[in-house]
């Protein structure tokens, strides 16, 4: 593979960065200026989404254990930020204390989830993480009462917008007679925390506590023998990826100015699940990847289903949002028919979560 | 956005053809001197968003095919505005009632310069997107957003069409103490921004008028067994039951509080006042209660008529087709006025509107929501919704 | 404590958790024989209910008798889940039997995607109501109500257990099922036709689910396209709750978990002073199920597995 050579030509391997920087740098300019500001946003909410897949990918691709309840943790991001500034309690905190602040939160309600599952494995794991989802949902969307906090179903809107340094996102900022669009301002920000997100998971992939991870995903018993200490690496991956979901909420909600529990569904968890199994669990550019493709193919088909119609048979034959739908339930089969390890598996790791039928 | 295709050439040209007729037959007419070029045509694009896939999806094709029939007899009109014959357009798009994807729909809408919106369907979609259409200066009118935050963003775009949470709650509430003189309530909601916020201000009101809240339970918006809840209700023996919430889950509902012997009236708002809630609640619909924002199709001018097009072409009336349809007329009577299809020149008129639409005189307080607008009252009497009575509104005496 | 309050508490927890065991029971039965879940089962079920409710909509002004009805209504529907079922596990898992674990629930949840969409595409946006066919006569013991149709229901559920228990423990096709289960490679040394045994499970399972969406429209008088979701959510929770792949726990699960949601609707508000009222009623579910779970990480009746599952 490209990537194996790249790692012993440091010359390329420096090459190959830069171009990359490059590329992402100027990307917001190129799809602004062809595909228009949707697709922007549409790359902004891509970027979140890799956070998330990185997130999960560490509970499971990295440690194994199967997490149907992540979405929680950006639910709790979120909402942390829409307490901490917006006029619900009238607290307006700035960007860099509610971020750590979100990602220590749902650190912490990633230990809470972790203690009770560390002897379940498998779909009973799944199972309770899924509850454990859902319960979180289920208490945002209900403590409107007797105080309210979360100002229940209705959501809270008027959030504050990310503003850094002073510097309010939400409006174009001028920079040395330069205007830059709020969604390419907020796409710089998503895309240096999703870098960093990236740049932690590698170095933890490569750390002792990663190994440790692997470990335990191939041989939970072998690895205790070896002197893991399960509990506290179980606990641990669940707290990490909680984390980086926590921060995504946060920047959700700066970007969207309102929350309500409706973006915090099962069906969130299970999208990111797909990303992460779809693009090559365990292996970071396959997890980056699956995060991209989920994002824009159903966006794709929006924009396609009903033109393609028209141009093929002159009028629109199925209804182009059921033909949405249908398309993206199709993807998702044809994919892991056609590549059961994901769009790009790791190398090392083809053989990871082997189904024993037993 | 319409693609040739070869087969279809002969029709085209026939149809140019034909147009070229209609346009030198215009031109004839001497009574437009004001117009420039009367063979400009402007294509005044509106986006329509709502949920088309999921558990709503059939509320939101309603809504959706109110706003293309509205956009058809637009159409049919031949309208002039600012001297260029307008085509009008609808975009329909689906958030899937998900906040993320109504941003992402609006910020499309946005690009694609429509001249207005006419949406979201829900509370959760509408108000991130209403950020969206006020920063770039895009009318934006609901016919179905309930939430009273929407209008009191301080944003100059939006416009409602339907009565806010606060006032439908407040007529049911009078309602049941005064008309129903039920003394003891028990409220259901199903924890939706709608139902929820429906079933607080009712609780309100109930209580101001001096009645009693005996329990207040919950269910979701996919649930369909109720039975738990409706036995404690009973065991708390109320006068009336009040449902805020949607005919998937009130039709079963009725049902089974009736097959539990539970004798209570049982009174929804207007995700209940649909023909679907009487099918669903089979024979338990006799006696059910319900309100709807406006006064009765039957009683305007033109209701009756927009009632049995929609009937003819879609099928049943779901909930906010009148409602959806009033907002796209609206929208065109205000671009006629400002003489201007441009988002900049007939936001203004908006707010000026005074107009006879098929759910009631529509007029707009400084917010943008309706200013006094009635809710009429409904029961089902012989398998079919009858009339009542009306609540508020200059229109409910005519 | 009102006694009759209390026993149609008890009642309506035994009928929702009949109707959970009912869809239950197709999941645990794939469950047991491939250690697989089949997260498009919710879907077959509610492809079951649109296929009977349109028979039977057809029929309903015939002047049959509405049981005979709702027995065509269900022969109709039986077989088109079954073909539903047997084409689901001969495209979305059969292929993947070898992938790693994940895989088949990728697939699982594209199938339903594409179930949902394409129900939606037959039969629409709307809700359909079950006509008014069969009895609706309630029966009153000690102050509460039961219908004809939930007792059918909770019998009907009680009698598919048993029938499924006494196939996969006393027949031919049961051994062959079993053996399958406890190692496909040796079974197939044994002469079982492994892929035969799989693909009779699913028809099996999803001739179950024909019944559920019966009786599921039927008790509810409504059947939607999105039906199959929640039900579907629901009734994995109960397979767990009682042990996944163990029919007998299924049912438990499933009751459990209907008398869980009653009684939890039903007191827990008033216990609480209001604070945890019905809009609670799934959290004390995941919170029982969550307890159970701690306590046997395996569910209440499930096999003690190995500590390398």
């Amino acid at each position: 593979m490209g990537l194996a050579e790249l790692r012993r030509d440091r010359r390329a391997a420096i090459a190959a960065t830069l171009a990359i920087g490059i590329v992402l740098a100027v990307a917001p300019f190129v799809i602004g200026a062809t595909a228009g500001s949707t697709w922007l946003r549409i790359v902004d909410f891509a970027l979140l989404y890799i956070m998330l897949a990185l997130g999960l990918n560490i509970v499971v691709g990295f440690a194994g254990l199967l997490d149907m309840g992540y979405i929680a943790f950006y639910g709790v991001g979120a909402y942390l930020y829409a307490l901490l500034a917006s006029p619900q309690f009238g607290l307006h905190w700035p960007l860099w204390a509610i971020l750590p602040a979100g990602a220590a939160l749902a650190g912490l309600f990633g230990v809470i989830l972790g203690a009770p599952t560390l002897r379940l494995r498998g779909d009973y794991l799944a199972i309770v993480t899924l509850g454990f989802g859902e319960i979180i949902r289920i208490f945002l969307n209900n403590l409107n009462a007797p105080v309210n906090i979360t100002n229940g179903p209705q959501g809270i809107s008027g959030i504050d917008p990310i503003r850094i340094g002073g510097v309010s996102l939400a409006k174009p900022i001028e920079v040395l007679g330069f205007t830059l669009p709020s969604l390419h301002a907020y796409y710089y920000l998503f895309l240096a925390l999703a870098l960093a997100i990236v740049f932690v998971s590698i170095r933890l992939e490569n750390s002792r506590i990663g190994r440790a991870w692997v470990a335990i995903r191939e041989d939970e018993i072998a690895a205790k023998a070896c002197g893991i200490n399960t509990r506290n690496v179980k606990l641990l991956a669940f707290a990490m990826g909680a984390t980086f979901g926590g921060v995504a909420g946060g920047l959700f909600a700066g970007f969207q100015a309102f929350v309500s529990p409706e973006s915090f569904s099962l069906m969130e968890s299970v999208m990111v699940l797909c990303m992460v199994v779809l693009g090559g669990m365990g292996n970071i550019p396959g997890v980056i990847l699956g995060g991209v493709l989920l994002t824009l193919l159903p966006e794709l088909f929006r924009h396609g289903a009903g033109p393609v119609q028209q141009a093929l048979f002159g009028k629109v034959v199925l209804d182009p949002e059921a033909l949405r739908m249908l398309l993206f339930g199709l993807a998702l089969i044809a994919v892991m028919l056609y590549r059961p390890a994901g769009l790009w598996p790791s190398t090392r790791r083809r053989r990871e979560l082997r189904g024993n039928s037993a | 956005m319409h693609f040739a295709r070869p087969g279809s050439i002969p029709l085209a040209v026939a149809a140019a053809v034909a147009l070229a007729a209609c346009a030198e037959k215009k031109e004839e007419a001497p009574a437009q001197p004001a117009a420039p070029a009367a063979n400009a045509e402007v294509t005044v694009r509106l986006g329509h968003v709502a949920p088309l896939t999921g558990p709503q999806a059939h509320i939101g094709k309603d809504s959706e095919n109110a706003a293309r029939m509205a956009v058809d007899e637009l159409n049919a009109r031949k309208l002039e505005i600012g001297g260029a014959k307008v085509k009008f357009a609808l975009l329909a798009e689906d958030d899937q009632a998900d906040p993320k994807q109504g941003t992402t729909i609006a910020q499309k809408l946005v690009d694609e310069k429509v001249n207005g919106v006419i949406g979201h369907l829900n509370s959760g979609t509408t108000l991130p997107a209403s950020r969206i259409y006020s920063d770039a200066g895009i009318p934006q009118i609901s016919g179905s957003t309930t939430n009273p935050k929407y209008t009191q963003q301080g944003f100059a775009t939006t416009f409602r069409l339907i009565a806010n949470d606060v006032q439908q709650g407040q007529a049911l509430g009078l309602f049941a103490r005064q008309t129903l003189n039920a003394r003891t309530v028990a409220i259901i909601d199903d924890r939706t921004a709608y139902g929820q916020g429906l079933a607080d201000e009712f609780e309100k009101a109930v209580l101001a008028g001096g009645g009693q809240v005996v329990t207040r339970e919950f269910t979701t918006d996919k649930a369909t067994d109720f039975a738990a809840i409706l036995t404690k209700i009973k065991s708390k023996r109320p006068d009336l039951v009040f449902f805020g919430g949607l005919d998937a889950q009130g039709g079963p509902m009725a049902k089974q509080l009736k097959s539990l012997g539970l004798k209570a009236v049982f009174l929804s708002g207007d995700g209940g006042c649909t023909p679907e809630m009487i099918n669903l609640a089979g024979a338990a619909a006799e006696g059910l209660y319900c309100s709807l924002p406006g006064v009765p199709l039957e009683r305007m001018p033109g209701g009756k008529a927009f009632g049995d097009k929609f009937s003819a072409k879609y099928g049943q009336i779901q909930l906010h087709a009148p409602y959806v349809y009033d907002a796209v007329m609206v929208m065109a009577d205000a671009m006629q006025r400002a003489n201007s299809v441009e988002p900049a020149k007939y936001l203004p008129e908006i707010g000026k509107t005074d107009y006879q639409g098929v759910t009631g005189r529509i007029v707009f307080d400084a917010k943008g929501d309706l200013k006094d607008g009635a809710i009429s009252l409904y029961q089902v009497r012989e398998g079919k919704w009858e009339y009542l009575q009306s609540v508020g509104g200059e229109t409910a005496q005519q | 404590m009102a006694m009759d309050t209390f026993l149609q508490q008890i009642i309506n927890g035994l009928v929702l958790g009949s109707i959970y065991a009912l869809v239950a029971l197709g999941y645990t039965m794939v469950y047991g024989i491939m250690g697989l879940i089949n997260f498009a089962h919710g879907e077959v079920v509610m492809i079951g209910a649109l296929v009977a409710l349109t028979v039977i909509n057809l029929l309903a002004g015939s002047g049959l008798p509405g049981i005979v009805i709702a027995l065509i209504g269900l022969i109709a529907a039986a077989p088109v889940c079954m073909a539903t079922g047997f084409a689901i596990e001969r495209i979305a898992y059969r292929p993947l039997r070898r992938a790693p674990r994940l895989a088949p629930l990728i697939t699982a949840i594209g199938v339903s995607i594409v179930l949902q969409n394409l129900a939606m595409l037959i039969w629409g946006r709307r809700y359909h109501s079950f006509p008014p066919i069969l009895p609706s006569t309630g029966y009153e013991i000690f102050g509460a109500t039961i219908s004809g149709l939930q007792i059918a229901i909770v019998v009907i559920a009680a009698l598919m257990m048993a029938g499924l228990s006494l196939l996969v423990q006393r027949t031919r096709l049961g051994r062959a099922m079993r053996a399958t289960a406890e190692n496909p490679q040796i079974a197939q040394l044994m002469g079982v036709d492994i892929n035969r045994i799989i693909s009779l499970t699913f028809v099996i399972g999803s001739a179950l689910a024909a019944v559920a969406g019966l009786m599921v429209s039927a008790n509810y008088s409504i059947a939607h396209y999105y039906m199959g979701f929640i039900l579907g959510l629901k009734a994995f929770t109960a397979a767990v709750l009682g042990g996944i792949g163990n029919l007998a726990g299924a049912m438990l699960g499933g009751i459990l978990l209907g008398l869980i949601e009653a009684l939890g609707a039903g007191y827990i508000g008033d216990l609480t002073g209001g604070f945890l009222g019905s809009h609670y009623q799934d959290v004390f579910a995941f919170f029982v199920l969550i307890l159970v779970l701690v306590f046997r990480p395996s569910g209440l009746v499930g096999e003690k597995v190995a500590e390398r599952a």
